[in-house]
This record gives structure tokens, sequence and C-alpha cells, in this order.
């Protein structure tokens, strides 16, 4: 272990007070309450509006503005010199447990992929052990990935088995698996991937040009980076449309449905995260003239992050388009 | 900037907007305590109607609500925020820094507690009740089934497991970061290692405890079929999900209560802990084994017997790591100089309580026994073995024990040991006959039981009472300490203590270490 000097001590810096966390408690609070108040009224109300979007809004635009002011002044405070060495170092343990928290995030929703592909669809359709009462509730249900027909669909419908119902699963007619092979420069999710890859690459290119100290070099490979990151949200926004409007594919189609919008849509959620890290940081670099070869970690954080959602779409698209 | 001698702020501002380790560590154990007295009426509520077989008190619905909250806010209210507020205030002490990591956000990480159990604690009032599925929530239970309701719970507990995140990466860079010169990892206080493996266990399972509310909303509001088997999903992957969670949270409750009773121990022992790194590599064997026994608790599921066998050893693999740390306790205690302080009888109290039920642990471990205990009383007794023997009697001794550093007064010994006895008393009656009742059949979670379970039920519930009693002792003991306790300004407040915590002045001053110690 290294010891640390006790020069580092004594420049370290206590916030005095803060009002940050309680506007961020009242932003936060405000707009998951009213996130649950629009939910239940659509769900369990009678068609009465309460006036919950108004709730929701309002958390969420406190809550965003709090959040860019706490960031604002963290930067602030690392311009003026405030930062010592050991606070920077915090920061970067920060950011490195918050991206492994995530990790596991989505460990929890590939978890249930592969749940549902490899033991519960086989299951539902009379094989091994947990296949015994396939006689009774799925007859005639045959497993295969992807799912084109629920079981609640392969029995008739809600009519002939209401067990465990919340609703009718509607299938799709057309999966986002890989369809023909001759049409491949047609199939949207490669030039996902090819878009993604790229940036991640990019922003390793703008990466290094800050190291080297070259700043236009930064500033030209970063925003060709929240470029490739625009282009990747529209083309899955693309896809998504394609899904709805002429697949028939909805969240509503069965697992497959319910597992793919929900991976790519929380992958395309911290996509949208990301991009916007990456353009503050653009933004800080083109207009504001910060970071330099040896301070730089908002830029590194939110490249960390951009290779993090790069590395998710990887296993994406491996399990959910692929395989 | 570099001015540290500025004391707390006056009024309620000093709270709202602290950055202070100690005001959050405080703000902390309040609110914890708090939550611990409102998840405890719900048990007296639980232990009046089942006083008697038949219906005496309350609906059946509204039963099911109670044991429902009372799970909900004793684990995430009471006893989780508690050790928060204790790693808060002890970590950076104890290691010899100025403060946490991350002021600011360590003050956010306390801040959205009180207002999301109130919402959670709202849903009482709301239509169709609170929610009624039980602490582990269940799907279809808390999907199909569930009352309007579970979208607040939902959003509490995304809200809940933001906290904890935030509060463990803290501690975690506090722990990493932080460390006074000399501090190496390997002489660090056992109750900051604890804290250091039981962080990492939140940040890498509150995540998933999120995505699986995540899909239950998903379920609830816009048609997915995770938990359906209509739409090729399945309730049991619910469980799974919870439980790869769930699992490692036992952990998360008891490891920090090991972390306390290690530092207790060898103060009134008067003796170095016995075996301090092979404490630190069973908590590190306990933290790796808990993320591959989580099935465990589904053994009645129908899982493949491949599945059960596995879940089956590897739970029992446990029992060696806990096993070092019981007999390292003990062997600490032999031929130590003893006393019996209160912090001490607490410790000793956790020491045979919590092996019971950690013995209890093992004996649901055998995978075709469980079959007979599952969803059982004599579940209940086990994990509240561990829970309240194990947590909450740690969670006391640690307040006996630091009490007079943090306020500078010395509690009233006399009216600590008496709380200290009557809980003993109470807890054992309370759920000492809750084995012999879960044994012969009586299932947990039902608001009335045949009658041959009449005797032991209203014995469990005379000695709930007793217990419940007990901490308004408790709480009373504290308050009159900090109010006209009997002012101390020894450094060390008992003899064999070790730790730097310890060698700051009495009460600890707002900011404990302005240079770093020394540790050699």
């Amino acid at each position: 272990m290294t010891t640390q000097s006790s020069t580092e001590y004594e420049k370290y810096y206590v916030p005095e007070k803060s009002k940050l966390a309680v506007c961020a408690t009242i932003g936060l609070i405000s707009s998951t309450f009213g996130a649950a108040n629009v939910m239940n009224d659509m769900t369990f109300g009678d068609g009465a509006t309460t006036g919950s979007w108004g709730i929701f809004w309002f958390g969420l635009f406190f809550f965003s503005a709090t959040l860019f002011g706490w960031f604002r002044m963290a930067i602030k405070e690392n311009l003026a010199g405030m930062n010592s060495a050991q606070l920077k170092k915090s920061y970067v343990l920060g950011m490195f447990w918050f991206i492994f928290s995530e990790v596991m995030f989505f460990l929890a929703f590939f978890g249930a992929l592969f749940y549902v592909r490899t033991l519960v669809g086989p299951w539902l359709a009379g094989e091994g052990e947990g296949g015994r009462m396939n006689h009774l509730l799925w007859e005639g249900f045959n497993y295969q990935w992807p799912m084109p027909l629920t079981p609640q669909e392969a029995v008739g419908g809600v009519a002939n088995q209401p067990v465990a119902n919340m609703g009718t699963f509607q299938s799709y007619e057309q999966s986002m698996a890989f369809g023909e092979a001759a049409a491949w420069y047609l199939w949207l999710p490669m030039w996902n991937t090819i878009v993604l890859l790229s940036s991640s690459f990019t922003v390793h290119v703008a990466h290094m040009g800050l190291l080297d100290g070259n700043k236009r070099k930064f500033n030209i490979w970063l925003g060709i980076t929240v470029a490739l990151g625009m282009l990747f949200v529209a083309l899955q926004a693309l896809e998504y449309y394609e899904a709805y409007a002429h697949f028939g594919l909805t969240l509503n189609s069965g697992i497959y449905g319910s597992t793919f919008f929900m991976l790519t849509g929380f992958h395309g959620f911290h996509v949208i995260m990301g991009m916007t890290m990456l353009l503050i940081q653009w933004l800080r670099s083109v207009r504001g003239g910060h970071f330099t070869a040896d301070d730089h970690f908002g830029f590194e954080a939110s490249s960390w992050y951009w290779h993090f959602v790069d590395v998710v779409w990887v296993f994406l698209f491996l399990f959910v388009y692929i395989l | 900037m570099g001015d540290h001698h500025h004391g707390p702020a006056k009024g309620l501002s000093r709270w709202l907007f602290t950055t202070n380790h100690k005001d959050i560590g405080t703000m902390y154990l309040w609110f914890s305590f708090s939550m611990f007295i409102l998840g405890g009426a719900f048990a007296m509520i639980i232990r009046a109607e089942l006083f008697q077989p038949g219906m005496q008190l309350v609906e059946p619905a509204f039963f099911n609500q109670m044991t429902t909250l009372h799970g909900l806010v004793m684990v995430f209210g009471a006893i989780m925020p508690s050790f928060v507020g204790l790693a808060n205030w002890m970590i950076p002490m104890m290691i010899g820094a100025p403060d946490m990591a991350l002021p600011r956000m360590n003050n956010w990480s306390f801040w959205i507690l009180p207002p999301a159990f109130l919402i959670l604690a709202g849903t009482l009032f709301m239509e169709g009740g609170a929610p009624n599925f039980g602490w582990t929530f269940y799907a279809p239970l808390s999907t199909t089934y569930a009352p309007p309701s579970v979208t607040y719970f939902i959003f509490s507990i995304h809200v809940l497991g933001l906290s904890s995140i935030m509060g463990s990466i803290n501690i975690i860079a506090t722990v990493m970061n932080m460390r006074a010169p000399g501090m190496t990892y390997m002489k660090m206080p056992l109750f900051v290692w604890t804290w250091l493996i039981t962080a990492f266990l939140l940040v890498a399972v509150m995540p998933v405890l999120a995505g699986a509310v995540t899909m239950m909303l998903m379920d609830i509001h816009f048609g997915t079929s995770f938990f359906s088997a209509a739409g090729g999903g399945d309730p049991v992957l619910f469980q799974h999900i919870f439980w790869f969670f769930g699992h490692p949270e036992v952990y998360i409750i008891i490891l920090p209560a090991f972390g306390v009773v290690s530092q207790i121990i060898p103060t009134f022992a008067r003796k170095p802990l016995f075996g301090y790194d092979s404490m630190v590599y069973a908590t590190a064997a306990i933290a790796f084994l808990s993320f591959i026994v989580w099935a465990h608790h589904m053994y009645t599921v129908g899982m493949p017997v491949a599945g059960e066998l596995f879940f089956m050893y590897a739970t029992m693999l446990i029992a060696v790591p806990t096993g070092v740390k019981v007999f390292n306790w003990v062997t600490t205690m032999w031929r130590g100089a003893m006393t019996f302080e209160t912090p001490m009888l607490f410790c000793m109290g956790f020491l045979v309580l919590f092996t019971i039920g950690g013995f209890t642990g093992l004996m649901l471990s055998i995978a075709p026994a469980d079959f007979q205990y599952h969803d059982s009383y004599f579940v209940v007794a086990h994990f509240h073995y561990v829970m309240v023997a194990g947590a909450v009697f740690s969670m006391s001794a640690a307040v006996y024990y630091w009490l007079p550093k943090w306020c500078g007064r010395m509690y009233n010994e006399t009216m600590g040991k008496t709380h200290f006895w009557i809980s003993f008393i109470g807890f054992n009656i309370t759920f000492f006959p809750q084995h012999f009742v879960g044994l012969a059949g009586m299932p947990r979670r039902i608001p009335d039981y045949a009658l041959q379970f009449a005797d032991f039920n209203m014995m469990s519930s005379i000695g709930a009472f007793i217990y419940g009693a007990s901490q308004i002792l408790f709480l009373y003991n504290v308050i009159a300490t900090i109010v006209a306790g009997k002012p101390t300004s020894e450094a060390k407040t008992w003899e064999g203590a070790e730790g730097l915590e310890w060698t700051v002045a009495t009460p600890a001053p707002y900011h404990t270490f302005e240079t770093p110690p020394q540790v050699r």
C-alpha cells in the first residue's frame, strides 16, 4: 500500500454546507411520485386526470436543473484548483463503482433473458422436470426462439387458458433476428453495431489527442463521437418504428417482445445519457476551453461510460439479435 | 477554505444542508430508530392478532399489509440505515480520515430515505390498501393480484436502492482512498473491513433489485410478460432475480454486525481480536458464497434436482467461514480479563443467539428437510434469530459502546443492563416457541392458526410485548444520556478499547482529524 503524504490532507476540502442534496431530493421524489400517479391513472384509473403529469414534469425539471447546478459547481471547484489529488481520486473511484452498479443492472435483464431462453421456454413446451404441467396448461405449445407464438395463443387465447393472465399477449409478424443473408446490408442492427463500435474508437482517438495536448484533434474526434451517438439513437428509433408499425412487435408480444424492448430500451436510454455526457464535455472543451492533458476527468469519466454502453451493445448484438 | 475550525451551523439548516459525516450519521441513526419503532408497531399488531386463534383484531387483508410492511420497514428502514449511520460516524474516525470521501452525495443518500418511506407508509391510506404480498413481493401476487399502491412501492424501492448504492460508493471511496498514512488494509479495524465488503455487496445487488421491480412495473403497466407464463415468462423468474439480490442482502445486514462484535469483544476481553486475518478472509468468503446460494430460499418451487443439490451444498459451505468467526470470537474471550458492561452483554447475547440462528439455518439448508420447514414459523424463528438477535442486538451494543464518544456523556449502566436482560428474555420468549410451532406445521403470514398452536402463540405474543417495551427503555436511556448523562471527557471510555476513534477527544469534535494521524 502506498502511504499518502500529509500535504494532501491539508488541501482537503470540506464543503461547508450545501442545498444541493435537498433540492435533488425534492426533484427526485416529485418526479417518481408523479410518475407513479401517472401510471396508476393509466392502469387503474377511471379516466380522470389528477394533474400528475404536472408533478412529474416539475420534479424532472427541478431534478435536472439541480444536477446541472451540482456538476457546474463541481467543475468550477476543480477549475479554481480547490480539488486535492485525493478528492480527484475519490471522484475516479465513485465513477468506477457507479459503472459497476450499472453493469449489475443490465445483468438482471440478461439473466432474465438467459433463464427464459434456456429453461422456461423448454419447460413451457413440456420438456424436462419443469414441463410436467404442459398438458394441463399449454398443450400444443412448441418452444422456439424468437418465440412467434406465446403459450397463451398456442392454446387458443385467453378464453382457453386464463391462468396467470394480465391481458392478452399478441404475437408478432417478424422478429428482429437476422433474416436473409442476401440482404444483410438492410439489417439495421448491423449498422448500429458498426456505428457504436466506431464511436468507441473515435472517443479513444479524441482521448489520445487530448493526452498529446492537441485540443483541435480532441474537439474534432469528440464531435464525431457525439454525432455517431446521435446516429445510433436515430437508427434505434427507426428500428423501433419498424417494429411497431411493420413487424407488429411490441412490448406486449410475449417474452420475446419484453426482453427485446427492455434490453435495447435500457441500452438506448444509457446511450442517450452517455451521449449527453460527451456532448457536455465537447461544449466545455469547445466553448469553455476546459481540459488539459493531465486534468480531464470529466471527459475521461464520460468516455468510460461510453465504452461501457458499447460493451453492453456487443452483448446485446450477440444474445438478442444474432443467437 | 483552509478553515477547519468551524462548528456546526445553527437550527434546521445544519441538518438539511450538512456535509458532515457525524451529522449525517446521527440523522441515519435517528431515522432508523424511528423506523424501528414503526416496524415494531406493525409487529405488535401482528402479535396481538395472533395472541389467540380465530380473528381477533384486524381483517386478514390488513394483516397481510402488516406482515409486508413490517418486513420492508425493518429490513430497508431500520436495520440497513442504522448500520449506514454507524458507518458514517465511525469509518472516517477509525481510518483517520477528515470526513467521508464524497460529503455532498453523502447528504443526498440520506435525505431521499425519509420521503421514500413516507410514500411507502402512505400506501396504507391509499385505495386498495398497502402492499399485501409479503416483503419478498413474489410475482404474481405483486403483479397480477397486487393493489394499485404497488406502483408507489416499486418507486420507493427504486429510491431506497439509489440511496444504498450512493452510500456504498461513498464508503468504498472513503475506505480505499482516505486512510491515514500507515493505515494499511490489514491494519484496518474489522468494522471497516466488514463495511467495505458490505458496500461491495450493496453496489452489486441493489441494481439487480431495481431490475426486478422494473420488470414488475413493466408487467403491471406496460403489458410485458416477464413473470407471466401466458406470454412465455415465468413467475419463478421473479424469485430467482429477487433472491439473487435477497441472499447477499441478508449478509449486507449481518456483516456490519459482525464488524461491531469484532470491535467490542476484544475491548471487554482486554485481548486483541483472535485471528484477525482469518476474520477478514472469512468475511470475504461469506460475501463470495452469498452470490451462489440464492435458490435455497426456493427449494420447493420445483427446481431440477441438480439445482437443489448445488444450492444445498453451496449453502452448507457458508457454515465454514461463519464458524471461523464464531470460534475466533470465543477464542478472543478465552482467558481474557472479562467484564460485562452493557455493550459486552449484547455481544454475548449476539454470540449465543446468532449461533442458534446459524444452526437453524443449517437445518433449513438441507433441501429434503426444507420441504417440511418451508414457509413455516420455523423459518420465521430462524431469521429473527439472525436479524434481531444478530443485527439489532449488535446495533444496541454499538450504540452503548460508542454513545459516550458521540455525545460526551455516559449512559446509565443499570438501565442499559436492564434493557439487555429484558430484551434477551423477551426475545427468546417470542421466538424460541416459534421453532416448535413451525416444526409442527404452523404456516407463516396467516392471521389464524389451528388450536394446537394456541399456547405457544400466546407465549410468543407476550414475549413480543416484553421485547417491544424494552425498546422504549432503550430510547429513554439514550435520550436521558444525551440530555443529562454524566459528562465524561476521557478519550478512552473503555479501558481495553483500541483504535483511532479512542484517541480523539470526547465528545468527538465536529471535524475529527485536521492533520492525519500516523498509524504504526
